[in-house]
């Protein structure tokens, strides 16, 4: 894993079909092999492909973990959550490359290794986390690091590292319905053939099963509507709508012909704070795919993707083998449990370090091997999805429970949870607590509850749901995880009285503008300017005028962003300023104004060149 | 019958080519009728050369250097409105054309190998004022009141915004009189 | 021409506007000679949605104006403060991304982006300038890349691909470091297929693509919007409006 081979690009481009939609997953596998995409091999598979080479490129350019330049043997990525930098993130990052002599994001100068920041990798309940040329490595501390700085000056490939550093704990402490109780694979597929496709439709219905990602649409509904969706070619609106055609030109949709509808399961874990999906997965991912099935035999799809985050390779063997095993066991393939017709089969993409594409469109136009840049809506992809097909996205915890509910039925489903938000709720918990990591709650508790279970005496502040979601404070704690309080997709990140909360906004606005697509207009620049004023009052230059800035760029993004992304990417700001105006005061000094640069700073180059020093050489920053 | 009380405007240009100043010159005739209702400060028309205090102050260019800062702060600090005139003061305009050029390119080219030099060298004397790395709007150092756009603005468009802020009614340019060239 | 029925109607700030099945707002509102600032629109391409200056009220939804299909009896909101105010902010966010020197452009009054600007009284880009370094291709023979310019509209992408069937141009990078790419291996315009006639080097609303030898030939005072607020002037390709 370490010495990267000659890349056999007919071999990669083979394995996928030869099929330009899967332009992510052959660029991964380049670059896997690789450990670069060299520009003359966009060349090579614009050929082999017959799609024009500015589409692969960019593709290519678009994903974080795709790179033309050479990151060496060992390519260190540092997970950069708040979570983390309270972890001691940056101490350790600094440790283990004063260890190795180099420079973040500069290649060592032997070749060897590069180290440089990625977005939360999906372990924040044992942060500080890395990436080491992709697989996971959790808990950090010095004496890890030591270790690893060994293994790498000794240029030991990955695959003889110390398994144990790869070991990535569950951590369930508390167990419920997905994540505590036994399931029989094929059990929830015996009980759908049994009680028939509209029957589980009902049973679904009755449950008020709302999806798991946080938006809550009900899932029973977007069944439905993409059960009646013609399965025929129709045009969407979006960025870059057209699927590469054999002569790269006109849109063509034709490659599969009326009648195909498709399962996406939405692995694309990237909220910071969260990692549910990870544990389901490892553990329950029979759960999953089962889910996943039930779905294709009430829509009428033959077959079914699940996007796993890249941050997630590890899992990707194990994944594969429990589609292997289900494939033996009659659970997928042809004739599912011998049922003639009910033919189904899934295949996983992995990602490659784009948060955006958690959003469903965007996931789609990734799948289909182009950035991953959300679409215009309507049409939903219930109607008009992968391939522009009537397409089901759901995510990993709602095929777990769409699984649980097709078993054994809506009653036992509905006994937990309120009316409106039934069930149990996956929470990913981490920050200042003594037990953190996975709690399956049922809907309607309190944070305060969850705050007592995972041992957060001190907590001050919980950012619910992620930087997306709900910053709420001490006054708060009574709401209730639910829909129609508290929305969640499962982050749970405590934060105790010690914790600067301008610093954890901070963070998150530096994370929207490193995530944002660059479609539209409010939020490519407008995450970008949000980061800049945070970072200029954490420089201690604020000023009221500043806060207001921040204020009307966050009405920009509410009013006019494209997507999710943008119209959420101001609310850590706006609500830590609304919840903790100490934090945001102490930084004004109290000024009406303040330049927009740093007067002094800007002078230093001028002062290297003509060697002055002298008192007009200098800018009082007043 | 006392006179009404003369409003006092100072002007200077940083960053600039004096090419607004011109254009205010422009106003022609008409300056007379201006001078009934106004009286300069600092200003290159009257040569006063420091800033006492006005009622509005109206910045040419940008900022490119230390001595800039210094004098757009005097103007904050006496006018009651200041006023960013011409595509310079508002955007940086074509001073900041240099914005992406390295600095030591820049006095490189100046001072060492541009035509005719030789023997060149990058002067230190503490009276020249000091480079910034980039040319900035001055509404990036100050606060700024009021925007009047154009390289330059046309003398009618300086005209009416003087007339429309004398008479205490908020500025307004027609289409024809709003353009950023 | 298909007969009008009350049903195929909407109304838009008070006035009622008719449409055929499938118009989007945009399509219908300009047929009926009503303007919504828009810059990534074109009326010869497929509707885009990334400037998002077409936004408009919908119901009290917002959404922009040409992505979102026209249907009858709907309430579309255009020419309110609220929102004119937000379009000023997108165009001055459109101005501080990238390097906007008017002066020194040989697209100046005849400047889409400029254009909007004088029409939303635009008096200053207002925010802090990024001042990116940007790159300029001058290697083709006839035409002139300047990335300075570019505001990722992608018409002449979808113009390149949809019309002259050659896919010289693309969108590579994300978020603030999106930028406009070519289709060569060089990254040379001159290593393209690119021909001075396509309609990718026509479409460009800004002075990002321009045709080499053509700077400054109009003199001021006679370009497209010297005279003229851009809501005024009719776009190449735009349908001639409805006879009611």
């Amino acid at each position: 894993m370490t010495e990267h081979n000659v890349c056999d690009l007919p071999g990669i481009v083979a394995r996928w079909n030869n099929d330009p939609a899967n332009m992510v997953q052959i660029l991964r596998d380049v670059q896997e092999s690789c450990g670069t995409i060299p520009s003359d091999t966009l060349d090579q598979l614009a050929k082999l492909l017959g799609v024009p080479r500015v589409r692969i490129e960019a593709t290519a350019s678009f994903y974080h973990f795709f790179h033309a330049e050479s990151h060496g043997a060992y390519e260190i990525l540092f997970s950069d959550n708040i979570i983390d930098h309270m972890a001691g993130k940056e101490e350790l990052k600094r440790y283990l490359c004063e260890r190795l002599w180099l420079e973040p994001r500069k290649l060592s100068e032997d070749g060897l290794v590069y180290v440089d920041d990625t977005a939360d990798i999906g372990l924040a309940d044992q942060a500080p986390s890395m990436l080491v040329n992709g697989y996971a490595v959790p808990a950090l501390d010095h004496s890890r690091l030591d270790l690893i700085a060994e293994l790498i000056r000794n240029r030991k490939p990955l695959a003889d590292w110390p398994p144990m550093l790869f070991e990535i704990p569950d951590n369930i402490r508390q167990a419920g319905p997905l994540t505590g109780e036994a399931f029989t694979p094929g059990a929830a597929l015996l009980a759908t053939i049994a009680r028939g496709t509209d029957a589980t439709l009902a049973e679904l219905e009755a449950a008020n099963l709302r999806g798991r990602g946080g938006a809550g649409f009900k899932t029973a509904t977007k069944w439905a509507s993409c059960r009646k969706a013609e399965g025929e070619a129709q045009e969407h609106a979006g960025p870059s709508q057209v699927l590469p055609g054999p002569l790269g030109g006109e849109p063509s949709v034709a490659r599969f012909s009326g009648g195909a509808h498709y399962v996406v399961c939405n692995a694309d874990e990237g909220e910071p704070g969260t990692f549910k999906d990870r544990v389901l997965l490892n553990s329950h991912a029979d759960l999953v795919f089962e889910g996943m099935t039930v779905c294709a035999r009430v829509i009428g799809a033959k077959q079914g993707l699940v996007y796993l985050r890249g941050e997630y390779r590890n899992l990707l063997e194990k994944l594969k083998s429990v589609l292997a095993r289900r494939r033996e066991k009659g659970l997928l393939g042809k004739s599912i449990l011998g049922e003639q017709g009910f033919d189904f089969d899934i295949e996983i993409h992995l990602g490659a370090g784009a948060y955006i594409c958690g959003e469903e469109s965007a996931l789609i136009e990734s799948l289909e091997g182009k950035p991953g840049k959300p679409r215009n809506r309507p049409p939903f992809p219930d109607r008009c999805g992968y391939r522009n097909q009537p397409t089901v996205v759901n995510n990993v915890e709602t095929f777990a429970c769409a699984a649980r509910i097709a078993e054994r039925g809506s009653a036992v489903f509905t006994a937990l949870g309120t009316p409106q938000s039934t069930g149990s709720k996956l929470i990913s918990v981490s920050g200042d607590c003594q037990r953190p990591g996975i709690y399956e709650v049922p809907f309607g508790v309190t944070v305060r509850q969850i705050l007592i279970e995972c041992g957060a005496e001190d907590a001050h502040a919980v950012q619910v749901s992620g930087p997306s979601g709900t910053c709420i404070s001490f006054r708060e704690f009574d709401r209730i995880i639910a829909f129609e309080d508290l929305p969640t997709a499962g982050a749970f990140m405590v934060f105790s009285r010690e914790r600067d909360m301008f610093e954890v906004a901070r963070n998150f606005t530096h994370f929207f503008a490193h995530e944002s697509c660059g479609f539209c207009t409010p939020c490519r620049v407008g995450t970008s300017l949000l980061r800049n004023t945070m970072d200029k009052l954490a420089a201690g230059k604020g000023s009221a005028y500043d806060m207001n800035e921040m204020k009307n760029i966050m009405h920009i993004l509410l009013d006019m962003a494209h997507c999710g992304l943008g119209h959420t990417a101001a609310n850590p700001v706006v609500q830590t300023m609304e919840k903790f105006p100490d934090a945001y005061e102490k930084r004004l000094m109290k000024l009406d104004f303040e330049p927009a640069f740093d007067l002094d700073g800007a002078l230093s180059t001028a002062r290297l060149i003509t060697g002055r020093d002298d008192e007009w050489a200098h800018l009082a920053n007043d | 019958m006392t006179e009404p009380k003369k409003l006092r405007v100072a002007t200077c240009s940083l960053a600039g080519c004096f090419g607004c100043h011109m254009s205010l010159l422009d106003i022609d005739e008409k300056l007379f009728d201006l001078l009934k209702v106004v009286e300069f400060d600092r200003s290159p028309i009257t040569d006063i050369k420091t800033c006492g205090p006005c009622d509005i102050g109206i910045v040419e260019g940008g900022v490119c250097n230390a001595e800039n800062v210094h004098v757009l702060k005097e103007f904050r600090k006496n006018c009651k409105v200041l006023v960013a005139m011409g595509a310079c003061a508002i955007t940086g305009g074509i001073p900041a054309l240099r914005n992406n050029v390295d600095l030591w390119d820049c006095f490189q080219e100046v001072y060492h190998y541009g035509i005719g030099l030789e023997n060149g060298q990058i002067p230190n004397d503490p009276e020249l004022p000091l480079p910034f790395d980039k040319v900035h709007p001055i509404n990036e150092v100050v606060r700024i009141d009021y925007f009047l756009p154009g390289c330059p603005p046309s003398a009618d468009a300086i005209w009416q915004f003087l007339t429309d802020l004398a008479a205490g009614r908020e500025p307004k340019l027609d289409y024809e009189m709003l353009h950023y060239d | 021409m298909v007969i009008l029925t009350m049903d195929k109607t909407f109304i838009l700030d008070g006035k009622t506007i008719p449409f055929e099945e499938g118009e989007t707002i945009m399509e219908a509102a300009s047929a009926a000679g009503v303007y919504i600032p828009h810059l990534c629109h074109h009326p010869e391409f497929k509707p885009h949605g990334s400037c998002k200056l077409c936004t408009v009220s919908i119901g009290g939804r917002l959404g922009a104006s040409c992505t979102n299909k026209a249907a009858a009896g709907m309430v579309v909101e255009s020419e309110t403060e609220a929102l004119n105010a937000d379009r000023r902010a997108l165009t001055q966010m459109l101005f501080v991304e990238g390097n906007h020197i008017c002066p020194s452009c040989e697209k100046s009054g005849n400047c889409q982006l400029q254009a909007v600007a004088y029409h939303l009284d635009m008096l200053t880009p207002h925010f802090t300038h990024f001042y990116p370094a940007r790159d300029i291709d001058a290697s083709h023979p006839d035409v002139l890349l300047e990335r300075n310019r570019c505001i990722l509209c992608e018409l002449c992408v979808r113009a390149s691909r949809d019309v002259d069937g050659k896919n010289v141009f693309g969108i590579g990078g994300r978020g603030i470091k999106s930028r406009l790419i070519v289709n060569s291996a060089s990254g040379r315009l001159a290593d393209t297929n690119l021909s001075v006639t396509d309609r990718a080097v026509e479409v460009c609303p800004t002075g990002a693509i321009l045709r080499k030898r053509h700077g400054f030939t109009v003199p001021i005072g006679r370009r497209l919007y010297d005279h003229h607020d851009i809501a005024e002037v009719p776009v190449a390709g735009m349908k001639e409006p409805r006879s009611s």
